[in-house]
């Protein structure tokens, strides 16, 4: 294993070791905030697929984790209201099962990611992340004003939704499930960085001139990033919003967007475990930092200006280095 | 005579009042290296941008293999067969050299939708890259960066990248540019070889070049062709070297 390796491996295991920790010592808050941390990093794994591999500056993923999070309210509320979706021909109830909410996550936030792709994509550079925060803004200020679903209020769920075989209010429980997730789609982003796709895509990142001269169209393999990317951190919006049993506006706001690249640059572009490092740094950090002062976010702020000006690899990159080439 | 694979066709392409593509018409025949020559700003690169795919023509017809390719992007006239080489190396600068030749490969494979096998122990893909590398003589410095290489071993890369493609025809800008006399003779001796491959539109500067590999030679001045014809025919056109050899060029 080389270096980068092993700062993979032991990144990969801090979360289920603190997690397991906090149950041993009984600290069941903990667990919820490694739950959360691992939550983030998904979304920002999805993000890293179209930042880091294809270069794409999107920010306007808060679209893709407030459908996510807006799917799992609008299910479970209809569920727990005993009001069906849609009555007419036929009759869509809502659900309380996590793995049809999940699907009906990943799709809808797919289907937005394409949408949003086929019109973003023809554009770069400034235009390509005015354009995806133009997204971000309009979903913000339509499920604000949406009444249906709380609009500005929210939408509140009273009971975790549920897994076959898991309890999930269990925090442990909860929380390996998420992890397993988490773990599920590191693995499937490690072999698409690595397959023909994964190739093709940073090399229209790093020229996309080169790429047509051998026959391939950029923008479809944008594109095609862009919806895997969309559908993963729509997925991580549908477990955040099952972890704070509470979906909001603000899981669509810019903001929303703008942490998620803040994972991915503290932790390392491009790089696999990089989301995953900077999700639990910024975590930690919102932990201890807003206990020492209310403006925690300027020394978040500082962190991400040095890392900037003299760590360009982020966490990731200035341990292990230089990025190996596969083989 | 013998069925033209590259037909160009009454081009034309105006920037405002300029007319950098006036009416050229030219063919590339089986088995030639037809050479394009001209003085700065004759145009040479817009209608290299306009047979490559880049840039779409005012008016006119590009034929390629048969099949008019004009409404044609980039890529599906690289799908057609057409390799093209950058004046300025066009590579990915964070790959390794045989990552570059492997993209090539890919390319050509038509296999680009697949998610999870890794491509660099595709064995095959990796076979056709390596023997592009080793045709070049790059095979030494497979497992380097690009960004690491010499600018010639750069240039030789881009020529294996295209190699990589099995083209029906290479369409090669300034592939001697920036490589010095020593660079320059081994890139020659090498395309020579090469139009046993397929045939090679060449635009170059290198003149001792141009005269040692093209069968044919076309001049572009001011957006028209002013001549086509064997080397000898167009060291001996008065028009020629008034226009653009100038009088020190002895033949």
């Amino acid at each position: 294993m080389n270096r980068e390796g092993l700062i993979n491996a032991s990144v990969y295991l801090a979360l289920p070791v603190l997690a397991l920790a906090a149950l041993a010592l009984d600290e069941p808050f903990t667990i919820t905030l490694a739950t959360r941390a691992a939550i983030l990093a998904l979304a920002a794994v999805g993000l890293n697929l179209a930042l880091g591999l294809g270069g794409l500056v999107s920010l306007g993923h808060a679209v893709f984790f407030g459908l996510g999070g807006y799917a799992m309210g609008i299910l479970a509320s209809h569920a727990q209201s005993y009001a069906p979706l849609y009555d007419g021909w036929f009759v869509v109830e809502g659900t309380k099962s996590m793995p049809v909410i999940w699907l009906v996550a990943v799709l809808s936030s797919a289907l937005a990611a394409l949408i949003i792709g086929l019109l973003s994509l023809r554009t770069s550079g400034v235009y390509f992340i005015m354009i995806t925060l133009a997204f971000g803004q309009m979903f913000y200020y339509f499920s604000i004003s949406w009444p249906a679903y709380g609009g500005e209020d929210g939408l509140s769920i009273y009971v975790r939704n549920s897994f076959p075989g898991l309890n999930t209010l269990d925090p442990i429980q909860f929380f390996a499930l998420v992890f397993a997730l988490l773990s599920l789609v590191l693995w499937g982003m490690g072999r698409i960085a690595r397959a023909p796709f994964g190739l093709a895509l940073s090399a229209a990142r790093q020229n996309a001139a080169r790429v047509e001269t051998v026959g391939l169209e950029p923008f479809r393999l944008r594109l095609v990033a862009f919806v895997i990317s969309g559908a993963v951190t729509g997925l991580a919006g549908a477990l955040f919003a099952d972890l704070n049993r509470f979906v909001s506006p603000t899981m669509f706001s810019w903001q929303m967007s703008g942490e998620f690249i803040v994972f991915v640059v503290l932790g390392g572009i491009g790089r696999l475990f990089g989301p995953v490092a900077g999700a639990c740094l910024f975590v930690l950090l919102e932990h201890t930092l807003s206990g020492v002062s209310e403006f925690w976010l300027v020394y978040v702020g500082a962190i991400l200006l040095l890392v900037v000006l003299f760590a360009r690899g982020g966490l990731i990159g200035s341990l292990a280095g230089r990025e190996v080439a596969d083989d | 005579m013998t069925e033209p694979l590259l037909q160009i066709k009454g081009l034309h392409k105006s920037f405002g009042a300029l007319r950098a593509t006036d009416d050229v018409s030219l063919t590339l025949l089986p088995g030639e290296i037809h050479a394009l020559i001209g003085p700065n700003g004759a145009g040479k690169s817009t209608l290299i941008a306009q047979v490559a795919g880049g840039l779409a023509p005012n008016a006119g017809q590009i034929v390629f293999d048969g099949v008019d390719v004009t409404a044609f992007g980039t890529a599906a006239r690289a799908r057609a067969g057409l390799g093209r080489t950058f004046q300025i190396s066009a590579l990915a600068m964070e790959f390794t050299v045989l990552q570059n030749a492997v993209l090539g490969a890919l390319g050509a494979s038509r296999s680009v939708w697949r998610f999870l096998k890794p491509v660099m122990r595709d064995a095959e893909m990796r076979a056709q890259a390596e023997a592009a590398l080793d045709r070049v003589g790059l095979s030494d410095e497979a497992q380097k960066r690009t960004a690491d290489l010499s600018h010639g071993q750069r240039r030789l890369l881009e020529v294996a990248v295209a190699l990589t493609l099995a083209p029906k025809a290479f369409l090669m800008d300034e592939p001697m540019a920036g490589l010095g006399a020593e660079g320059s003779k081994r890139m020659t001796t090498f395309l020579d070889s090469l139009r046993a491959d397929a045939p090679i539109l060449l635009v170059e500067h290198d003149m001792d070049a141009v005269f040692a590999l093209a069968d044919r030679i076309s001049v572009l001045v001011y957006g028209q062709i002013i001549a086509t014809g064997t080397a000898d025919e167009i060291r001996a056109n008065p028009e020629v070297r008034s226009a653009y050899l100038g009088e020190e060029v002895s033949p």
